[in-house]
């Protein structure tokens, strides 16, 4: 999945309204991502980790809440909830599924001085 | 001090998309991002595709890999103008790297502009780049199942190509089946059954492209006289 640029999106982000702020170092960023991202929270540290070095974001702690995935049978209507690689509906076998939730990623708020 | 930001991720780079976008449509360049799993014949195709429109359009053409510049030295003579991004490991284009490829391209003198994205049928297609249309190639091999197991490309995508028709016999690729899965996910997208290697096909997917780069001229010439 796409865990680094999604990180760098992120830093640019927060760095940004750090600066805007006067925020001269940053200690904590809160992050919600929804399961059918599929992004693994622990690249997504490890992304945030290898990319914030040098930036005001250096040693800040990254607090990831993964949001839970339903999806919606449109065969059937059905609704499950998500698991990785699953691609039918458990009941009748269908292939289209909507998702109802777990589409967020979203930089949720940040801490710092 | 705690700064709320709520702000989309994903909206960041479709926000830069949207720059991408402005700056391709005031030049009147129909702009193609080219998705597939890895070695569906993305190449392949724009190398036939671009030599036989060389002597009508002006190429350019902006490779997407992972790492080499293999692709964009295939397709280097057939092109106007080619820049090659490695993403290094990344598995997707997104709209910053594309607008700095912008910036190194002659877009004054330039006819069409085509992503060939990074060999994935997943990422690419949740990152906009400021394209005019997204096209998706299918090839034969893979199965005709996978439009149906990967919806969320062949939902965006304008046309979908279904490239190497000549290995149908050999395989148990259902076409009809396929093509009437595509058309339940994505009633609009043209459908285009094409052998790069034979040529089978590509007479109607140069067609389409030519249709396309017209209309886009079309629309930015009207929009200039206003
Ligand atoms: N039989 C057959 N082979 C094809 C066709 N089109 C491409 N190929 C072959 O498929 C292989 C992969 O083609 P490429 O054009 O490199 O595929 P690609 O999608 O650009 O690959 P990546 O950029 O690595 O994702 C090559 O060996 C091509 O010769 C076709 O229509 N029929
Ligand atoms: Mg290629
Ligand atoms: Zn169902």
């Amino acid at each position: 999945m796409h865990e680094f640029s999604l990180v760098s999106d992120l830093l640019e982000t927060v760095m940004k309204s750090a600066e805007e702020n006067g925020i001269k170092s940053v200690s904590k960023v809160k992050l919600t991502v929804g399961e059918c991202h599929g992004a693994l929270p622990e690249a997504l540290s490890f992304a945030f980790m290898a990319l914030s070095g040098d930036t005001v974001c250096s040693g800040a702690e990254l607090d990831i809440d993964i949001k839970s995935g339903l999806l919606l049978c449109t065969a059937c209507g059905h609704s499950f909830s998500y698991e990785i690689l699953q691609t039918m509906c458990p009941e009748c076998g269908s292939v289209y599924l909507d998702i109802i939730s777990g589409r967020e990623l979203r930089v949720d708020y940040y801490e710092g001085e | 001090m705690k700064v709320i930001l709520a702000r989309d991720l994903l909206g960041v780079n479709t926000v830069k998309g949207e720059n991408n976008r402005e700056i391709l449509e005031k030049k009147g360049l129909l702009t193609l991002n080219i998705i597939s799993s890895p070695g569906a014949g993305k190449t392949t195709l724009l190398e036939v595709t671009m030599k036989s429109l060389k002597n009508k359009y002006n190429f350019g053409v902006i490779e997407g890999d992972l790492y080499t510049s293999r692709d964009a030295l295939r397709l280097e003579e057939h092109s106007h103008a080619i820049v090659q991004i490695n993403t290094c490991g990344m598995c997707h284009l997104n709209a910053d790297m594309v607008a700095r490829a912008l910036k190194d391209m002659p877009l004054d003198s330039l006819d069409v502009i085509i992503i060939e994205n990074v060999g994935n049928l997943v990422c690419p297609a949740a990152f906009y780049l400021g394209e005019t249309f997204k096209v998706a190639v299918l090839s034969v091999p893979e199965g005709s199942d996978k439009p149906a197991k990967y919806p969320e490309l062949f939902k965006e995508a304008r046309a979908v190509i279904i490239n190497k028709s000549d290995l149908l016999p050999y395989t148990d690729f259902d076409l009809p089946g396929c093509v009437k899965e595509l058309r339940q996910i994505n009633p609009r997208a043209e459908i285009l059954v094409v052998s790069a290697r034979t040529g089978e096909g590509m007479d109607q997917w140069i067609g389409w492209l030519e249709v396309n780069v017209q209309q886009i001229k079309q629309l930015s010439t009207k929009e200039c006289l206003q």
